[in-house]
This record gives C-alpha cells, structure tokens and sequence, in this order.
C-alpha cells in the first residue's frame, strides 16, 4: 500500500503542471500571499514553478515510504529552493505570514484535481487530501523556520555592525573623560574599549575618567574583572577612575557575587560622578544668579 | 534535579562569545514571560551567564537548554560540555579557586547563590553538567 500513497498527486501534478501553476498564483493572489509591490509577475511565476517542480520529484521519491518527513533526502531539493526562495523574499521585505499563505494556496488546486479524479473512490481521496495536506502543512512550517532563521542572521549581523563602532570617549570637561559602554562588554571589545580609553587619557592629559556602566545590562564576573581591570589601568596612566550608573539590581547581585571593587570609586548615576569629577579639577555648577539671567 | 516534567523553551549551541549574549537574553526573555521581577531577572541571568561562560573557557563549548518549570513560576537551565571535567567540585566551589590564571574564580560560587536550585555533575575527561533553576520572584 504505501508504495501508492500519493499516486493520484503525482499524477495530477505530471499532467497538468501549467494548470496547477496558474491555479496557484491565483489562489495566492486571492489569498493576499502575492506582493507585486516586491516581485514582479515573473519572478513569482519563476519561483512558484520551481517550487512546484521539486515538490513533484520529492513526491515521486517520498511516495515510497509513506511518512512526510521534510528532513528526508527526498525533500532534499525542496528545502534548497525553499531555503533560497525564502532568503530572497526575505531581503525584500515578505512577511512570514506570506510567504505561508502561498505555500498553503497550494493546496486548493490540488485538492480540486484530486475530488475530481477520485470521484469514485472516496476513501482513497480522503487519503491522499489527507496525507497532501500534511505535506504542505510541513513544507509551510519548514519556509517558516527557514524565515525566522533568516531574520535572526539579518539581526546577528547588524548587531555585530553596532559592536563594531568604535566605542567614544567624550571630553565633558578639561581633563575629565567619559566614556559610556552600551551593551556588552565582551573579551574582545573589552580590549579595544581599554586601548581606546587610555589613548584618550594621554592626548587630552585627563585627570578623571567616568566608565558610565548605565546601559550595561549584565555584569558578571568577568565583566566586572574588565571593568576593574580598566580602573587599574586608568590608574596607572596616573588619571582617576569612578565607575557609574552601577543599578541597585546589579549592585545587589555583584555582592552576591563576591566581587570587591576595593580602590575603585564608584557612584550610582553618571549625574553624581559628573560632581564629583568637577570638584576634583576644582570646577563647579552651579546656578546663576536672577540679575545676570535678567541683564541676557 | 530533573526537567522531565519542564517544558523546552530553546536550545543554544555555545560556541563563541556571542552566543552568551544569546544565551543571556533567551533566558531573560522567558523569565519575563513568567512575569519575573527585574531584579530576579538580573540575578539568574548572571547565573546562567556565569556557567555558560564557564563551558566555553574551561570545556571549548557546550550546549545550553532553557526549559519552563512546570509551575510556571521558574525558569530551569542545563548546561552540558564535554570538555575536561572537574577535578574536585568541592575546590572549584571555593570562592577563590580558578585554574585560569587572572580569573575570579568566583563564578561556581555566584551562581549557586543568585539561583534558586543549584547541581553540578562533572566527570574528569568526560565533561560537565549544570542545572540551575531560576525563581521568578522572591517567596
Ligand atoms: N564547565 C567546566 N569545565 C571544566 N572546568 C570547569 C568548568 N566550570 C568550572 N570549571 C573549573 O572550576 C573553576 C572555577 O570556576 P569559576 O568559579 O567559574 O571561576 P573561573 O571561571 O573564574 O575560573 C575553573 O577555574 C575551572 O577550573
Ligand atoms: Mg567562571
């Protein structure tokens, strides 16, 4: 039995591939899976036939075993145009809830071929619309990991595009440096983060540096070691170093930690540590007077 | 410590430096899916990322499961390598004890008290295990 498990399909498809393609990419149309906005009307013929052809040969050779798995060498063609189709459709802006509807508009010609073809054998029809249905279902599911797979590489790749600008040392005032890290504070980044701070420390002959940690999320221990680490180093240059923005939820689970920032100033907002590296190169703010407001 | 009856949320492959950061969010994402407070957030994650960490410089990488616990109210992790294992836990416990030259030594240690469950199975040469579960709030 199994060795016919989807005959009538792989009939169906064999004689009227033209028909079924048509059927098809009006099915999608009518389903709001069709951007022409994105795709011309070639390019979704072009990438609906081949879809169609490579599910046919995967049909032909999966009908032998009778079990749909979309990871079986059969499908092997299948998933590489889908893989491509869909990386293609993901550059130009489909979402995923389209490129699902017109996967699944498949199945409305097909299964209209089939009640045909089978009129009288109901039994079997229900089998093969059954066992098809499957099928698409997985072929659906598997363009949609293919998808979300896709859209995770696109955002690895602007995350790392982020990490890459280099990380700014800001002068608020003479001699007082800031230097605000956003993110992570990985080995590597970490190492340029140094070197940059201590270039800045010796062109603008800073006296106090503030590592503003507010945007850090993290801080376990071995970010902490790079962050002491720097304070060290910031110290050696001969310079002064307060480590800020430090939150209560990460202050908290640094002791819980262990770690000792021992010599290492630290303050809870850059606003604080801004005060304190002004009153240590002897400048202050404060507001001024009514009259010399007025006399502007 | 067993996730028999634990949910998988999601698996990560622990490779390079990144995949912590993945590590990372993936799990604060579920904690807050369980309505965790903030800072319950901040100290599991800091505890995954300690182990997590620690499976790719001690072992060469690993593998990191995240799983729902069955109360809905805690995130589960297990941290599997196979690199070399650990000599004497008890030691590797120790705040203090490092067998990397420059290192706290404090992260075994940290982990076990930012987390709710703390269990560490290592066999020498054959690798090391870490299940650790997260509560969502304090109770
Ligand atoms: N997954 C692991 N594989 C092998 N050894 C480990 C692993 N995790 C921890 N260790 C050992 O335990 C020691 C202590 O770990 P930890 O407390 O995290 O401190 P650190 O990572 O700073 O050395 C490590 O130096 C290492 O020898
Ligand atoms: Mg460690």
């Amino acid at each position: 039995m199994p060795d016919k498990i989807l005959e009538t399909t792989l009939e169906v498809l064999k004689e009227d591939a033209e028909g079924i393609l048509a059927d098809w990419i009006e099915q999608a149309d009518e389903d709001g899976a069709k951007r022409i906005d994105l795709f011309s009307e070639k390019e979704e013929r072009d990438q609906a036939a081949s879809l169609l052809r490579s599910f046919r040969l995967g049909v032909r050779d999966a009908s032998k075993d009778g079990e749909f798995d979309l990871q079986d060498e059969h499908w092997a063609d299948l998933r590489g145009i889908l893989s491509e189709i869909t990386h293609e459709r993901v550059e130009r802006g489909v979402l995923p809830g389209e490129m699902a509807a017109l996967i699944l508009a498949l199945k409305t010609p097909l299964f209209e071929r089939l009640t045909e073809k089978l009129e009288s054998d109901p039994e079997r029809l229900i089998e093969e619309v059954l066992l098809l249905s499957k099928a698409i279902d997985a072929f659906a599911i598997y363009s949609n990991e293919v998808f979300i797979a896709e859209r995770e590489q696109v955002i690895e790749r602007q995350r790392d595009e982020m990490m890459e600008l280099s990380t700014p040392v800001v002068e608020l005032w003479d001699k007082v440096l800031t230097l605000p890290l956003i993110g992570t504070l990985d080995s590597l980044r970490a190492q340029e983060v140094m070197e940059s701070l201590l270039q800045a420390i010796v062109e603008r002959q800073a006296e106090v540096v503030i590592v503003d940690i507010t945007g850090v999320k993290t801080v376990d221990t071995q970010v902490a070691q790079h962050l002491l680490r720097t304070a060290a180093a910031v110290r050696l240059m001969g310079a002064r170093c307060i480590i800020s923005g430090i939150s209560p939820k990460i202050a908290q689970t640094m002791v819980e930690l262990g770690v000792d920032v021992g010599e290492v100033r630290t303050r809870s907002s850059l606003r604080s540590a801004l005060m304190d590296a002004l009153t240590s190169v002897g400048v202050a703010i404060r507001p001024i007077n009514d009259d010399k407001r007025n006399a502007k | 410590m067993v996730f028999d009856e634990a949910d998988r949320i999601a698996t990560i492959e622990l490779e390079q430096d990144r995949d912590v950061v993945r590590a990372r969010s993936r799990v604060a994402d579920a904690m807050k899916e369980c309505g965790s407070s903030e800072l319950m957030q901040t100290r599991f994650v800091t505890a995954v990322s300690e182990v997590v960490r620690n499976a790719l410089t001690h072992a060469g990488g690993g593998t990191l499961a995240i799983y729902a616990m069955p109360n809905k109210r805690q995130v589960g992790i297990e941290c599997r390598d196979c690199g070399k294992g650990i000599e004497d836990i008890d030691a590797a416990m120790a705040d203090g004890f490092t067998t990397r030259r420059g290192s706290m030594g404090r992260g075994l240690g940290g982990a076990k008290r930012l987390s709710k469950t703390f269990a560490i199975d290592s066999s020498p040469g054959k690798g090391t295990t870490v299940r650790m579960i997260g509560a969502c709030s304090l109770r």
